[in-house]
């Protein structure tokens, strides 16, 4: 290294340039050294990441050749089983795209593979979050900047779905104009807003084209921008182990360790996406046909980030109540409203406040960078199971023609298991979840108490056979010790029997038997049993000659 | 003498080998015959008309639900008026005879005794006890004589609702279905929308025209022939299996790789 320590001038003269100009010198130091924690799951959101970029590229591409209009234009391309037939310039200029344009296909796949694999990855991601109660102070921005592209990212997937003017996204944009018009009082403006007059109009591709390239991209690109500056800026969480606490980061550097590693990341995400679009066809709009307002096919399904809206849609009884006992006076269609709008506020609003809810059930106010074990909060873990089951029932139900057709099972039978699914599935996944949790905790807490089984049988002098528990090794013990008891609010009554201050009237009466039930310790870390006295038979292996120990 | 060769010199054993020999031959014979058709000789000679051979496949294949005279039993309709195409088309694509009652007979591989003839023979039957739909000619059905492009608009304007986009079939109430396209004959798509069978409507030559059927015919054998474009074409059914995909292959994978990226740990030093 000793050859290396003066610079080439041909590398110090632009690098002093720009660094007496822009510091850059300084902070490239300070931000390449950047620790970052190591985990296969901290690596889900830069797929997220990833994608977007890759449909930044493929969307360029396709705005070149689109032509969002709907004036008629009658076919003359060349797939056959259309010419001659009328449609849309969008449809048409979709289908140049797919057939007459070099790439075109490839492009417009990878686009929608890319899109499918943003959302997914976005989803992925946001869970690992919440069950490794990443969200907590100080990232509760961070997590609602990503709710709030998570919503987003559905808008611009609807917009963009819709764009081709094909058959099926038809049939997904009858729906949402369905939706918008069944809102009370708003709905008629918000429709006449969105398609210009009576659906479908002129105007609502070229609208939506709009949204879909310029408006929601930009704020999903500048709001990308403050996720990622937010990360960096607080730095990323990191698994409970050795050394690490909330008051330092263990990891490897940015440059080189974490730059190779995202950089191979950005590498297999665009692998496969490049795979994806090359083998797998997706959205052949060509056998959908043309939108024909008039037309409607079976197994019209949405993207799948819509499903769960398609299947509370599906599962919902057709309600409706009409005012004054007529359609005249006005409809209220819960028929469309609840399922549009229930789930959605649900899981949505849910996210939101989550991190806020905590905190107030908790009284959490520290700032914490080590991550949960999702097992050592058990309700939080079982309230993500339980929403996952909910947004699993309904996002399986939107596909119940596939599954009845597919797999031999009633159609109505499929409607009327998913409406009970959908009210008990959730409460069934809490309860297994939160068992599942305890099992869980247990063991840890075994391990710790009394190591773990080594394999050697052992024969003790009186006859009996034993076998011998070692420690477990020190990497497993230190983040099985890391485990803290969910905090809780100091709820306990006084000598007199007054409840704490703020815990008095009706709301904090529930609060504090929230804290009481979400917080504290369920199964103590030393509570296994055999930690140390004489007459339980592994306290044996503690007074063994050999590696085995027994942790008191 | 251990007991076989008793056996073997026992005077009955002579004739227990000769009808062992008969039977075998018997069954061999019988299984060599049954390809070809034993009505071959009386047909090409004329002395057997249709009507009076489909009479007794009728009674002999059909009978225990639409009742000796196709008059109809409590498991099975009345054949009287569904005319030939339909008998067409419910024995040559196997849904007929039925295997069990159900909500919907499927599409199935025929049993033995089905063939051109003898499916002919029972539509002759049947269309002479009331009339209805007749088996339509090759020039009808050939898909080289329609315009795929007008079939697509009229393929999406009446089938589709039911039967897919791409004819992939799709799932009606009650375990009703409508089934998928891919395997019916430019024949038996012409005949479903003459006779309406099970839970389809039917499409008579005023709704829809015999050129514009034919024209249909046209457009769903050519997009169910082509080769899909965009690579591998998950079933054709649109979104779901997109999404499978999209889970099980991309987000497994990325996931794997996550694993395998960050598996590489720095050696401790």
């Amino acid at each position: 290294m000793s050859e290396l320590t003066s610079v080439p001038k041909a590398i110090s003269g632009p690098s002093s340039f720009l660094d007496d100009r822009l510091g850059a010198g300084n902070f490239l130091k300070r931000n390449l050294r950047k620790i970052f924690p190591d985990h296969w799951t901290y690596l889900l959101g830069e797929v997220a990441l990833y994608s977007f970029i890759i449909l930044l590229l493929t969307g360029t591409f396709l705005t070149l050749w689109f032509k969002p209009g709907m004036e008629h234009v009658i076919y003359d391309g060349s797939y056959a089983p259309l010419k001659g037939v009328g449609m849309s310039q969008a449809y048409a200029s979709s289908l140049e795209i797919s057939f007459d344009v070099r790439g075109g296909l490839l492009m417009r796949q990878m686009h929608h593979w890319a899109a499918l694999l943003f959302v997914a990855s976005m989803m992925v991601h946001m869970l690992r979050v919440f069950f490794m109660g990443a969200y907590r102070k100080p990232r509760e921005l961070t997590w609602l900047i990503g709710v709030i592209l998570l919503t987003l990212a559905l808008a611009e997937g609807l917009t963009g779905y819709s764009l081709p003017d094909d058959l099926l996204s038809g049939a997904g944009l009858r729906i949402t104009e369905g939706v918008a018009i069944s809102l009370p009082l708003v709905g008629t403006y918000i429709t006449f807003f969105l398609f210009g007059g009576e659906y479908p109009g002129m105007d609502v591709i070229s609208r939506f084209y709009s949204l879909h390239i310029l408006l929601i991209p930009g704020i999903l690109l500048a709001l990308i921008g403050a996720h990622v500056v937010l990360t960096w800026v607080q730095k990323h969480t990191q698994m409970p182990g050795r050394g690490a606490n909330n008051h330092n980061v263990v990891g490897a550097p940015f440059y080189p360790a974490f730059m190779l590693k995202a950089g191979a990341m950005f590498l297999f995400t665009f692998a496969l996406v490049a795979g994806l679009g090359t083998f797998a066809q997706i959205n052949p709009i060509w056998i959908f046909g043309p939108y024909n307002p008039a037309d409607i096919s079976a197994g019209s399904q949405p993207d799948f980030y819509m499903g769960f809206l398609e299947g509370s849609l599906r599962l919902m009884p057709a309600w409706e109540i009409n005012l004054f006992g007529t359609a005249h006076a006005g409809t209220l269609p819960l028929s469309v409203i609840i399922p549009a709008l229930l789930p959605m506020g649900i899981i949505m609003t849910g996210l939101a406040l989550y991190p806020f809810l905590e905190r107030w059930v908790t009284g959490d106010h520290r700032a914490l960078h080590v991550s949960d074990r999702p097992r050592n909060n058990p309700h939080r873990t079982s309230i993500g199971m339980s929403a996952i089951v909910f947004y699993g029932v309904l996002w399986l139900l939107g596909a119940n023609d596939e599954l009845s057709a597919n797999f031999q099972i009633s159609l109505n039978v499929t409607t009327y298991v998913g409406r009970v699914l959908v009210l008990v599935g959730p409460v069934l996944a809490y309860i297994i979840t939160y068992r599942i949790c305890l099992g869980l905790q247990r063991s840890d807490a075994a391990v710790i108490g009394h190591g773990v089984e080594s394999g050697v049988i052992k024969r003790l002098p009186h006859g009996e056979f034993i076998e011998v528990h070692t420690a477990p090794i020190d990497t497993v013990e230190d983040s099985l010790r890391a485990k803290e008891p969910v905090p809780m609010l100091p709820v306990e009554e006084d000598s007199a029997g007054i409840p704490p201050k703020g815990m008095r009237g009706p709301l904090g009466k529930l609060r504090a038997a929230m804290s009481k039930s979400y917080g504290g310790e369920k199964i103590p870390l030393d509570d296994g049993h055999g930690h140390g006295h004489d007459d339980d038979e592994h306290a044996a292996v503690g007074s063994g000659d050999d590696k085995s120990i027994t942790r008191h | 003498m251990t007991r076989t060769t008793a056996w073997r010199r026992h005077p009955l054993a002579r004739y227990a080998v000769l009808v062992l020999a008969l039977a075998l031959i018997g069954v061999a014979y019988a299984t060599l015959v049954q390809g070809s058709r034993p009505a071959d000789a009386a047909l090409a000679s004329g002395k057997l008309d249709d009507v009076a051979q489909g009479k007794s496949l009728f009674q002999a294949h059909c009978s225990s639900c639409h009742g000796l005279s196709a008059e109809g039993t409590s498991t099975g309709p009345t054949l009287v008026g569904v005319g030939a195409a339909a008998v067409d088309f419910q024995v040559s694509s196997g849904r007929m005879p039925a295997a069990n009652p159900g909500a919907q007979a499927p599409r199935k591989p025929t049993p033995r005794w089905v063939n051109e003839e003898t499916t002919r023979q029972l539509a002759a039957y049947v269309q002479s006890l009331g009339g209805g739909p007749t088996i339509p000619s090759k020039d009808q059905v050939d898909p080289a004589m329609g315009n795929a492009a007008k079939g697509g608009e009229l393929f999406r304007a009446n089938c589709i609702q039911c039967h897919n986009w791409g004819g992939a079939g799709g799932a009606l109430t009650r375990g009703k279905y409508a089934p998928s396209l891919n395997e019916s004959s430019p024949q038996q798509i012409y005949e479903a929308m003459v006779t309406g069978p099970q839970a389809m409507p039917v499409f008579n030559d005023t709704t829809i025209t015999p050129q514009e059927k034919r024209d249909m015919i046209a457009y769903i054998t050519e997009v169910r022939s082509q080769r899909d474009p965009g690579g591998f074409g998950l079933g054709r059914i649109g979104p779901v299996t997109e999404g499978l995909v999209a889970w099980v292959v991309g987000i497994s994978f990325m996931a794997l790789v996550a694993i395998w990226i960050t598996a590489k740990k720095r050696k401790k030093s």
